[in-house]
C-alpha cells in the first residue's frame, strides 16, 4: 500500500541508522514498543568506523533482539528495501557525503541529518538535490521529530519518562513544527498539557538553510485529516515565517494555527548577538521576531503576546475546536509496559558476551533453539548437530551428509603429516591427551589442511568476477600466489588422491549444479599441464564443493556465503575431522607405551656459521 | 556555527593568492594591503613592503563596520608620514559608530587608487543559489542608487560558466564586457570555492588585467573551516565592533571550544538584577524574550546557554563564572537567578545539576550576602533526581530557592521571579 505524500513516518516506517548510536536506537525501540508497533522501527545500523559487520544487541520490550549492523550504507539499503528513512548521525565533516549517497537510493524517501555545523553551501546543495529527487530532508542540526504512537527519529522525544508524560505513545490532534530541536520535547509536553496531545512534531533545525522548511511541514499537516490544529515555534532571522504568512493568505493553510516567533529580546541587545542557532540573527527589520509575530497575527494566525501565554492560547484554540465538534474525545490508550531495568545507559554494562547458538539456562539445553531431547529423540545426525551449532539452521539432509563425509575423509592421513606427527611426538613425551591433540591441531594452517577456506575464497571470487580458468591461473601467477587447493606433496596425476575422487563422485551424484567444482576441474587441467603434482587436492575439493552446496540450498546470499568462508567455518571441518585422527594417534602411542622421541642426528643437516663470522661485529671481534 | 564577518585585510590577502589561478591568468590582484595594530606598526610594515613609503596611501579602520568616510575615519591620498601621524592619533581611540562605542585597534593600509569609474559588485547566498549584483554606479551612495543595480542568480548546482553574465553588463561599454565577464567569473569562483556567504567590492575598478578593489566586505561560513583551512590560513573572526570579549566571556568561549557540548555567554549588563542560566539554544532565547516581554530587558544581565550534555565539571565552571559575575556589583534590593530550561532530549539533568550544586557550595555565602533569590525549572532525562538534589542543597545551604519541574509552564518561573523585583521599581 502506498502512503499518502503527507505521511513521512507511521507505525510501519522502518529506518536505517547511520552511526553506531546504540542509545538512540534503544530509545527508538522503546518508543515503538510503548506505542505498540508490530516490528522495531530500526531495520539496520551502519557502523562505518567499525569496519566489520555484526549485530547490535538491543531490547524490544522484554525481549533482547539483534539488529544487523553493516559497514557500508549501500549494503544496508540493499538488504532492507522496506526501510525508507535514513537517520544520518555522521559528523559535520562527512554528513554531506553520506546524505548525498542516501538521497540517491531509490528506496529512501526521507533523510534526517543530526549533525550541527555542516557548511551552508553543502546544505544548499543537498536541498537542491532533494528537491530534484522529490525527497525530504529533516535537519541538519536537529534532534529530528516524531509521529506520536508511530515512529520517532533517534533521540527526539527524550527519555522514557518524557514519552509517557507527553503521551507520545498515541496520536493527538496537533501538528507541531519548530526550528529548535531542544524545544521539541518542551513543546510536546506543553501541547499535551493543553490539548489531547501531539500528532506529529518536527524540529527542522536551527541552521540558516534548513533541509525542509516550517511551511512545508505545515502543508503536510494541512493535508493530513488526522491533524486538526497546528502549532509553530519560529525564530528570529531568515524569512521562513513569511512563507507561512503567504500560505495562510492564499489559502494553502486553513487549519487553526497557533504561532510564536522567539527572539523578541534581540531589540534590547547592544549589538548583533548571534544566538545559539546559526540561523538566528536578524538582518534587517523584517527578520526580527517582533515583525514576524505581527505579520503572522495580521495574516490570521493565533499569536500570543509573549511565550508566557503560548500555552493558554493553545488551550483556548483547542477548546474551541472541541466545542465546534471538530475535535472529538478519543479513548485513552494504555501504553505497553517497558521493564525499567532495561536502561540504555546501563545496558552495555550488564552483558559482555552474546550467544546465539546455545542456551543452557532453561529446563533443557537448547542447540540453536532446538531442545536436546528433540535432537536425540528425532535422531539428529552428527551432521545435523554441526549444522545447528555452526550455521544455526537444520540444513537439508544432503548437506549434513556432506559434512559427515568431509569429516570422514579428513579424519586421518597417516602418522607422517605434521598434525599427527606432532601429536605422536607430544604423546611420546608423556603429555596428556589435551596437550598432544592441541600440539597437533596447532599445525593446521595455510600449509597444512587449512587451504579449505582459501580455495573456497579464491575460486569463488574468480568465478564471481567472470574470469576464465586460464585468466585465473595467470592472475594468481602474476600476483605470485600459490592457488590454494591446488598441489600435493606426494599425490600427482599418476598417483591420484582417492579422497578427491570420492568427493567429486558425491558432488556429481547429489548436486544438480556444481559450477565451482567444474571451474576448479578446468583449472586443474591447466595446472597439471604445467606440473604433474599440481592436482586438485582434498582441502580444495572440500571447500569448493561446500560453496556449490551453499549455492544449491538457496538459503544464502553471496554476501552471506563470503561471510561464512571468512569466518573460518570450512577450515573448522578439517580441524574437527582431523581431531578424530589425532586422538587416535595419541591413544595408539599410549597403548604402545612409547618412550620419548628423539630425532636422529643423521636426519638433520647441521650447518653453522664460523666463530669469526658470528663475532665479527661484537666487541670481542673488534678487538681482534 | 554560522556566517561571520572577516576583516577586509584578510579577504584581500586571501584573494591575492587565488586571483591568478581562478581567472585562468586573465586577471591579477597584487594584494597590496597591510594591517596596522597596536602590536604591528606601519613602520614595521614599511620595512617589509616597499610601496608603503613610496605610494600615496588609503588608511581606514578594519573592524567590521562600514561608512567609514561618513564617520570621519577615512584617510585618502596620504603620504607615509601623514598616514603615520593619522594612525598615531586614531590608534586606541574610542569612537561612536551607529550607537556603539568602541576602541579602534585595527587599520587597513593600502595604496590610494584614483578611480575614474566606481563599479559595484556583490555576491550573496540564498537557498536556491547565489545572487550576483552589479552596477556601474557604485561607491558610497550605492544604497541610494540601488535601482541602477542589475542582478542575476546562479543556481546552486549550476556553473558560473553556464550563466549569461551579459544580462547584468548593459551599463558597461562593449569593449570592456569580456574583461568584466572574466573578472566576475573569477571572483565568483573565489566566493564559492572559499565558502563565502557574502562578498562585496564597492567601489572597484580594473585596468589592464589588474583588479583594484577599494572597499571589501566579506562574510565566511566558519563551519567550512575543515574544508578551507589551508586556503583561509589564519583567518580571524573578530567580535563585532564595540564587543570586545570580557575575560569571563573569553573563558566560556575557550571552554566551549574544548568541549563537545555548547557553552555560550554574553554579558549584557553587569549591574542587572536578572541573571539566567538556561539550558538549550532554543529555550535560552525564550527565557531572555520573556524577561524582555515582561518589561525587564534593561535588568537582564547576561544571555547564554549550556546544552548538548555538558559534563558535571563543565557545568560547574559555567555556573561558577556566573556566580562570580553576579556577586561583584552591589545593587539596591535583591537579585534573581533563574536556572531554566525546557525538557532535555538527552542532557542528563542530574549530572549537570551536580555541577551547579558544586558552584552553589562555593558561593553560598556571597549569594546570601547579595540577596540572590534562585528560581529553577527543568525537565529531561533524570530530572527528578536532579531537582531533588538541588532542592536538598538549597535547604542545606539555607538559600532562598524555588524548584519546579516540567509540569509547570517553562517561562512561568520567569514571571514568578520578576515579581520579586517589581517593588524595587
Amino acid at each position: 500500500m502506498t502512503k499518502p505524500d503527507y505521511v513521512l513516518f507511521d507505525k510501519d516506517t522502518t529506518a536505517i541508522i547511520f552511526g553506531n548510536q546504540q542509545a538512540a536506537v534503544q530509545r527508538m525501540l522503546h518508543f515503538g514498543y510503548l506505542a505498540g508497533r508490530e516490528k522495531p522501527s530500526v531495520a539496520a545500523i551502519v557502523n562505518p568506523s567499525g569496519g566489520r559487520k555484526g549485530l547490535m544487541k538491543v531490547f524490544y520490550g522484554k525481549d533482547e533482539i539483534l539488529l544487523p549492523m553493516y559497514n557500508k550504507l549501500g549494503a544496508a539499503v540493499k538488504n532492507h528495501p522496506d526501510a525508507d528513512v535514513i537517520i544520518n548521525f555522521a559528523s559535520f565533516r562527512s554528513a554531506y557525503d553520506v546524505s548525498v549517497e542516501a538521497l540517491n537510493y531509490p528506496t529512501i524517501k526521507t533523510v534526517a541529518i543530526i549533525a550541527e555545523g555542516i557548511p551552508e553551501r553543502q546544505t544548499r546543495q543537498l536541498i537542491a538535490l532533494r528537491k530534484k529527487l522529490g525527497k525530504w530532508i529533516i535537519g541538519p542540526a536537529t534532534v529530528g521529530g516524531f509521529v506520536a504512537g508511530g515512529f520517532k527519529i533517534g533521540n527526539a522525544g527524550g527519555a522514557l519518562s518524557n514519552l509517557l508524560m507527553s503521551k507520545l505513545y498515541r496520536p493527538g490532534s496537533v501538528g507541531f513544527v519548530s526550528k529548535s530541536g531542544g524545544m521539541l520535547n518542551e513543546m510536546a509536553n506543553m501541547i499535551a498539557l493543553n490539548s489531547d496531545g501531539v500528532y506529529e512534531g518536527i524540529a527542522i533545525g536551527g541552521d540558516k538553510y534548513p533541509g525542509s522548511t516550517l511551511v512545508e511541514h505545515l502543508q503536510r499537516y494541512e493535508a493530513n485529516p488526522e491533524i486538526k490544529m497546528m502549532v509553530v515555534l519560529g525564530e528570529v532571522g531568515g524569512d521562513d515565517e513569511y512563507e507561512i504568512v503567504d500560505a495562510i493568505k492564499d489559502g494553502r493553510l486553513k487549519k487553526p494555527l497557533v504561532a510564536w516567533v522567539t527572539g523578541t529580546c534581540a531589540k534590547v541587545f547592544p549589538s548583533e548577538v548571534q544566538f545559539g542557532h546559526a540561523g538566528a540573527m536578524a538582518r534587517g527589520e523584517a527578520e526580527t521576531a517582533d515583525a514576524k509575530n505581527v505579520a503572522l497575527k495580521e495574516a490570521g494566525a493565533y499569536v500570543p503576546n509573549s511565550y508566557n501565554d503560548f500555552d493558554k492560547l493553545i488551550r483556548t484554540v483547542y477548546e474551541e475546536l472541541k466545542v465546534k465538534g471538530i475535535i472529538e474525545d478519543k479513548e485513552e490508550v494504555t501504553p505497553r509496559e517497558i521493564p525499567v531495568d532495561y536502561d540504555p545507559r546501563t545496558m552495555r554494562r550488564t552483558t559482555n558476551i552474546i550467544s546465539t547458538i546455545s542456551d543452557d539456562r532453561g529446563d533443557e539445553l537448547l542447540y540453536a533453539g532446538i531442545p536436546i531431547s528433540e535432537v536425540i529423540r528425532d535422531r539428529y545426525s552428527v551432521g545435523d548437530v554441526i549444522s545447528l551449532l555452526w550455521f544455526k539452521k537444520r540444513l537439508p539432509q544432503y548437506v549434513t551428509e556432506f559434512l559427515e563425509l568431509a569429516l570422514m575423509i579428513t579424519a586421518d592421513h597417516g602418522p607422517c603429516v605434521s598434525g599427527a606427527h606432532n601429536a605422536i611426538v607430544t604423546a611420546m613425551a608423556g603429555k596428556d591427551i589435551t596437550a598432544s591433540v592441541a600440539a597437533g591441531v596447532l599445525t593446521i594452517g595455510p600449509r597444512f589442511g587449512g587451504a579449505i577456506d582459501g580455495a573456497a575464497k579464491y575460486f569463488k571470487d574468480a568465478l564471481g568476477r567472470g574470469l576464465t580458468p586460464r585468466q585465473f591461473v595467470d592472475e594468481m601467477k602474476a600476483k605470485n600466489i600459490n592457488i590454494p587447493g591446488i598441489g600435493h606433496r606426494v599425490k600427482s596425476v599418476h598417483n591420484p588422491d582417492m579422497r578427491v575422487n570420492l568427493l567429486e563422485e558425491w558432488a556429481f551424484a547429489n548436486l544438480p549444479k556444481h559450477k565451482l567444482l567444474d571451474f576448479a576441474l578446468e583449472v586443474e587441467k591447466i595446472t597439471t599441464a604445467k606440473k604433474n603434482n599440481l592436482i586438485f587436492n582434498v582441502d580444495g575439493c572440500v571447500g569448493i564443493v561446500f560453496v556449490d552446496i551453499m549455492h544449491s540450498t538457496g538459503i544464502y546470499t553471496e554476501d552471506e556465503i563470503d561471510e561464512i568462508i571468512d569466518s573460518g567455518a570450512l577450515n573448522g571441518l578439517f580441524v574437527l575431522g582431523r581431531t578424530i585422527g589425532m586422538i587416535g594417534h595419541f591413544l595408539d602411542q599410549k597403548r604402545l607405551h612409547s618412550g620419548l622421541y628423539r630425532h636422529p642426528w643423521d636426519e638433520v643437516l647441521y650447518t653453522l656459521p664460523s666463530e669469526t663470522e658470528v663475532l665479527e661485529y661484537s666487541d670481542t671481534g673488534k678487538k681482534r | 556555527m554560522a556566517q561571520r564577518g572577516i576583516r577586509e585585510y584578510d579577504a584581500k590577502r586571501i584573494l591575492a593568492k587565488h586571483m591568478k589561478s581562478l581567472s585562468k591568468g586573465t586577471f591579477k590582484y597584487r594584494g597590496r594591503v597591510v594591517l596596522v595594530t597596536p602590536e604591528a606598526s606601519i613602520e614595521a610594515a614599511a620595512k617589509r613592503k616597499h610601496w608603503v613609503k613610496t605610494e600615496k596611501l588609503t588608511v581606514k579602520p578594519d573592524q567590521l563596520f562600514g561608512k567609514r568616510g561618513k564617520h570621519g575615519l577615512l584617510l585618502v591620498n596620504a603620504t607615509y608620514e601623514e598616514a603615520k601621524s593619522w594612525l598615531e592619533e586614531k590608534m586606541n581611540s574610542t569612537v561612536e559608530v551607529g550607537k556603539v562605542l568602541g576602541k579602534l585597534t585595527h587599520f587597513l593600509v593600502q595604496p590610494y587608487v584614483e578611480l575614474d569609474k566606481e563599479y559595484y559588485l556583490a555576491f550573496a547566498g540564498h537557498q536556491e543559489g547565489d545572487y550576483i549584483h552589479f552596477s556601474a554606479e557604485g561607491g558610497v551612495d550605492i544604497e541610494a542608487n540601488w535601482d541602477m543595480v542589475t542582478n542575476v542568480n546562479v543556481p546552486i548546482d549550476a556553473k558560473i560558466e553556464d550563466v549569461d553574465l551579459s544580462l547584468i553588463l548593459d551599463s558597461v561599454s562593449n569593449d570592456d564586457r569580456a574583461a568584466f565577464q572574466d573578472l566576475i567569473t573569477a571572483l565568483f569562483r573565489f566566493y564559492r570555492r572559499l565558502q563565502f556567504g557574502f562578498l562585496e567590492f564597492n567601489p572597484f575598478t580594473h585596468k589592464n588585467g589588474e583588479f583594484f578593489p577599494v572597499d571589501t566586505v566579506a562574510r565566511l561560513d566558519d563551519t567550512a573551516h575543515f574544508l578551507c583551512h589551508e586556503d583561509w590560513k589564519d583567518v580571524e573572526f573578530p567580535a563585532p565592533f564595540g564587543r570586545e570579549l570580557r575575560p569571563e566571556e573569553q573563558y566560556i568561549e575557550d571552554l566551549d571550544e574544548k568541549s563537545g557540548s555548547s557553552l555560550k555567554l554574553t554579558v549584557l549588563n553587569p549591574k542587572g538584577r536578572v541573571w539566567t542560566m538556561v539550558a538549550g539554544g532554543g529555550a535560552s532565547v525564550i527565557y531572555a524574550d520573556t524577561v524582555v516581554d515582561l518589561g525587564f530587558g534593561d535588568e537582564l544581565a547576561t544571555y547564554g546557554e549550556y546544552s548538548g550534555n555538558p559534563t558535571t565539571e563543565e557545568t560547574y565552571d559555567y555556573a561558577k563564572t556566573l556566580f562570580d559575575l553576579m556577586t561583584r556589583e552591589k545593587v539596591e534590593g535583591c537579585k534573581v537567578f533563574i536556572i531554566g530550561g525546557g525538557i532535555a532530549n538527552f542532557t542528563d539533568v542530574a549530572m549537570t545539576f551536580d555541577g551547579i550544586i558544586q558552584a552553589l557550595d562555593d558561593y553560598a555565602e556571597q549569594i546570601k550576602e547579595h540577596d540572590i533569590k534562585i528560581f529553577i525549572r527543568r525537565g529531561g532525562p533524570n530530572y527528578k533526581a536532579g531537582l531533588a538534589k538541588i532542592r536538598e542543597a538549597g535547604k542545606r545551604l539555607d538559600l532562598d530557592m524555588e524548584v519546579h519541574g516540567p509540569d509547570m509552564h517553562m517561562t512561568k518561573v520567569v514571571s514568578i521571579a520578576l515579581k520579586n523585583l517589581e517593588d524595587g521599581r
